[in-house]
């Protein structure tokens, strides 16, 4: 299952609407990376509101997508961790140590344009 | 109490991602259907997931059984997960946490044993490895 990636202004933002198997995943991650050069993006939002299970595939994915971002020049926000999910990830010891996450997506957009106006990244 | 009518154990065989994908939602399924709250049918789901990863990872190929079950008054869910891999050499060093023969994964059988009431794992090398682990509902 594909996941759309919606370029709003200077961000990028990919919104996960089901279940995602491993390969949907890596996809997702390069295709970020990529995008992230080609339309000059600032910043990349990922909302996971809609993910079933953060299991350690996923987890270690997207601390790679927000590390790799972060070499591209461009910053990354996780929004939308579900608190039942959030439950399961620290049960099972799993944390996305150095990745910025927000309550939802409203806040993710809020955050990046306080960076914004700071002048950081 | 009797187990509520048309839940039933649910068997996938696991050989790729999706495979992992649909025993995870089954096992979720299945867990929503006892009885089991949101949160605890993430907990039977993660479970789920990061076993028949370790399936296709380690073995390439083999099956998650999740089998409801009533017991007095509790209800819970037993989850097998069978391969006929090459088996773990060493099980104290494989639930030591943050051990990984692969390299890939971090978390692994002790993350599972902390999301679960009751793990057992039966490993014999050339023979595979199979685990089992329960959820009650209290």
């Amino acid at each position: 299952m594909e996941v759309p990636i919606l370029k709003q202004g200077r961000y990028l933002i990919a919104t996960i609407q089901s279940a995602l198997t491993d390969a949907d995943l890596l996809r997702l991650r390069d295709s970020l990376v990529e995008q992230v050069g080609r339309y000059r993006s600032r910043a990349v939002i990922v909302d996971v509101t809609a993910m079933d299970v953060m299991d350690s595939f996923a987890s270690r994915t997207l601390r790679d997508i927000a590390q790799m971002i972060k070499l591209r020049g461009a910053e990354t926000v996780i929004v939308g961790i579900d608190p039942d999910v959030a439950f399961a990830m620290v049960r099972l010891g799993l944390n996305l140590e150095g990745v910025v996450t927000t309550l939802d997506l409203e806040e993710g957009l809020a955050l990046l344009d306080r960076h914004g106006k700071q002048g950081t990244r | 109490m009797t187990l509520p009518p048309g839940v039933e154990e649910a068997r996938v065989t696991v050989a790729s991602d999706t495979d992992i994908v649909t025993a995870r939602q089954r096992g979720r399924t299945l867990a929503a259907a006892l009885g089991f709250t949101s949160g605890d049918a993430t907990i039977v789901a993660t479970a789920i997931s990061e076993l028949a990863r370790n399936i296709v990872l380690y073995a390439k190929r083999g099956e998650v059984v999740v089998v409801p079950v009533e017991v007095k008054d509790n209800r819970g869910l037993i989850i097998t997960a069978r391969d006929e891999g090459e088996g773990i050499a060493d099980i104290r060093q494989a639930m030591q946490d943050g051990y990984s023969t692969s390299g890939r994964l971090g978390v692994g059988l002790p993350g599972v044993k902390r999301l679960m009431d009751e793990f057992e794992i039966v490993s014999e090398a050339g023979k595979g490895t199979t685990v089992i682990v329960k959820k009650w509902m209290r």
